[in-house]
């Protein structure tokens, strides 16, 4: 059995090789897939939002190839960088903390506001329970704050433990919570004044991948100057979001 | 799917959830079960063969192999399953992947370790960054695979190896008696009538391997309790045709029932197969079918 295992791996290994040469760079893109409007499943199963037609532009002007790959929030960063995937394009704003350890191109989206939701008016945000998701800038908002953080791994979980009374509020992004307050019927409503945070967002890349940054903040900044970026934030953000 | 689909809003709740549980994504949803299922049927014997090899290198003659087949047994079973899978698999990609490198991009200068990446050149990928996703996929499959079956090998070793050394010490001496030599004693007398002892052992493994497959997620592959947990969660009606609030406690139920059905269907098997492998033994079980049997 060993032995077969191990012919088994020597042939995947050698079964690679002859595949290997000449082809042009394949990127392949890491997302999340559960943060609408910015990248979601759709009904058919494939990833769809705002950064898949963003991204998928971006190849394009780039002249790569590319292929979306899905990876959970807590672990996207350790698998950008152990190269199972080359870029994180998953609403992930440029922060100082990430960027001694990833390399972000130019923000394709401004910074963007953060809000509070709950059941209620008259929360207690600085001292109460607020959810947030995991290694996110709203978890570390409201670590540094003087509320009580809850953390959750994904987005999902934030908004069921307000539901549910675990939480007083859930803190994320305002372009996230939108869709979701307007569908709860009066359930759920912002409460609190929304707050500026990062540095917009951006795509990650490993520190080593400077080609690959080059290429996509380039096609970054003829989306800006085009004005096509802008008409894919207010197709997908509406009409009031802030664009370049 | 239906052609009265196209509407999803103005359908009554039954069609409504025939066109629901026929979208896109939940076909994907039920592919994972098979995907489950068919992982599981390939993890069960290699386990079991890793098992057998791991109790062998414990008992045998040689100090070397005995010392390996032991710390194989001890160190497996004692590092935590949620380590060892993080840890493993990720050691185990970037093993292959650091040999390729070395074989295939000789004249490459720059140093594999930057900090925290780990770069190898294009070709030493693996699977390479220009494969289609079936065979990221099916890669993850293998490692997922690979690392199974060296986790319940350990287990499956300990099992075995107990249960070989139960087998009555007077058969062994009546096939010595017989003339047969130590291998054919293993072959012929130990190993039939070992199974019988194991089998408690090896059917408690199996129910909790059943159980260890959402693990697979942590290796990238997508199975039944990711689908759950995201086909589940609020979908609002700006990014589907089908609006729903959190669902997940249903999904969970669904996932509740394919386990336990799994399980009771295991019971029962196990249940025929342990009357199967008394017939004719030396042990209680087989005394009792003995002692039944018409004369």
């Amino acid at each position: 059995m060993k032995t077969l295992i191990l012919s088994t791996a020597a042939l995947a290994v050698t079964a690679t090789f002859a595949l290997a040469d000449g082809h042009a760079q394949t990127v392949r893109m890491g997302t999340e897939g559960a943060y609408p409007p910015y990248n979601f499943i759709n009904d058919a199963g494939e990833i769809d939002g705002f950064e898949r037609q963003v991204g998928d532009e971006l190849c394009k002007r780039a002249e790569l190839t590319c292929e979306w790959v899905k990876n959970e929030w807590d672990s996207i960063i350790p698998n950008l960088v152990g190269g199972n995937y080359d870029t994180i394009i998953a609403g992930m704003s440029i922060t100082d903390e990430r960027d001694e350890v990833i390399d972000f191109t130019q923000n394709y989206f401004p910074p963007a506001a953060s809000a509070y939701v709950a059941l209620a008016e008259g929360v207690d945000l600085t001292g109460g329970i607020v959810a947030a998701q995991t290694a996110t800038i709203q978890a570390g908002y409201v670590a540094d704050g003087g509320a009580t953080l809850v953390e959750f791994a994904t987005p999902e979980e934030t908004i069921a433990a307000v539901r549910n009374g675990e939480a007083d509020a859930v803190f994320a992004d305002k372009d996230f919570l939108a869709p979701i307050v307007a569908d709860s019927a009066g359930a759920l409503t912002f409460v609190g004044e929304d707050v500026q945070l990062g540095g917009g967002v951006g795509m990650g890349l490993r520190e080593s991948d400077g080609e690959l940054k080059a290429k996509f903040d380039a096609a970054i900044t003829s989306m800006k100057e085009d004005g096509s970026l802008n008409a894919l934030i207010i197709e997908w953000f509406g009409p009031d979001a802030a664009t370049y | 799917m239906w052609s009265w689909c196209a509407e999803p809003d103005a359908l009554s709740s039954v069609t409504w959830l025939s066109c629901y549980l026929t979208t896109g994504v939940h076909f994907q949803f039920y592919n994972a079960f098979f995907k489950v299922l068919f992982l599981l049927a390939i993890i069960a014997p290699v386990s079991l063969a890793f098992g057998f090899m791991g109790a062998m290198a414990a008992r045998s003659a040689l100090l070397p192999l005995r010392w390996f087949g032991r710390s194989y047994i001890a160190i497996v079973r004692g590092v935590p399953d949620i380590a060892f899978f993080l840890f493993f698999v990720i050691a185990l990609d970037q093993a292959f992947e650091w040999m390729r490198h070395k074989a295939m991009c000789p004249d490459w200068s720059e140093p594999i370790r930057q900090g925290a990446d780990f770069i190898v050149c294009q070709q030493a990928k693996l699977p390479l960054g220009t494969a289609p996703e079936w065979i990221h996929q099916f890669y993850a499959f293998g490692l997922a695979v690979v690392t199974f079956a060296i986790v319940f090998g350990a287990f499956a070793a300990n099992v075995l190896f107990g249960a070989m050394n139960a087998v009555p010490r007077a058969q062994l001496e009546t096939a010595e008696a017989y003339g047969m030599s130590p291998r054919q004693t293993f072959w012929r007398i130990q190993v039939p009538q070992m199974w019988v002892f194991a089998l408690p052992g090896l059917s408690n493994l199996w129910q909790i391997l059943i159980k260890a497959t959402p693990l697979l997620f942590l290796l990238g592959i997508e199975d039944v309790v990711y689908w759950a947990r995201e086909l589940g969660g609020t979908k609002t009606s700006r990014f589907t045709e089908y609006p729903h609030g959190d669902w997940r406690m249903w999904y969970f139920l669904a996932l509740l029932i394919f386990y336990l059905l799994m399980t009771w269907g295991s019971e029962k098997f196990l249940n025929r197969l342990t009357l199967r492998l008394s017939k004719g033994q030396a042990t209680t079980g087989g005394e009792a079918q003995r002692k039944e049997a018409p004369v």
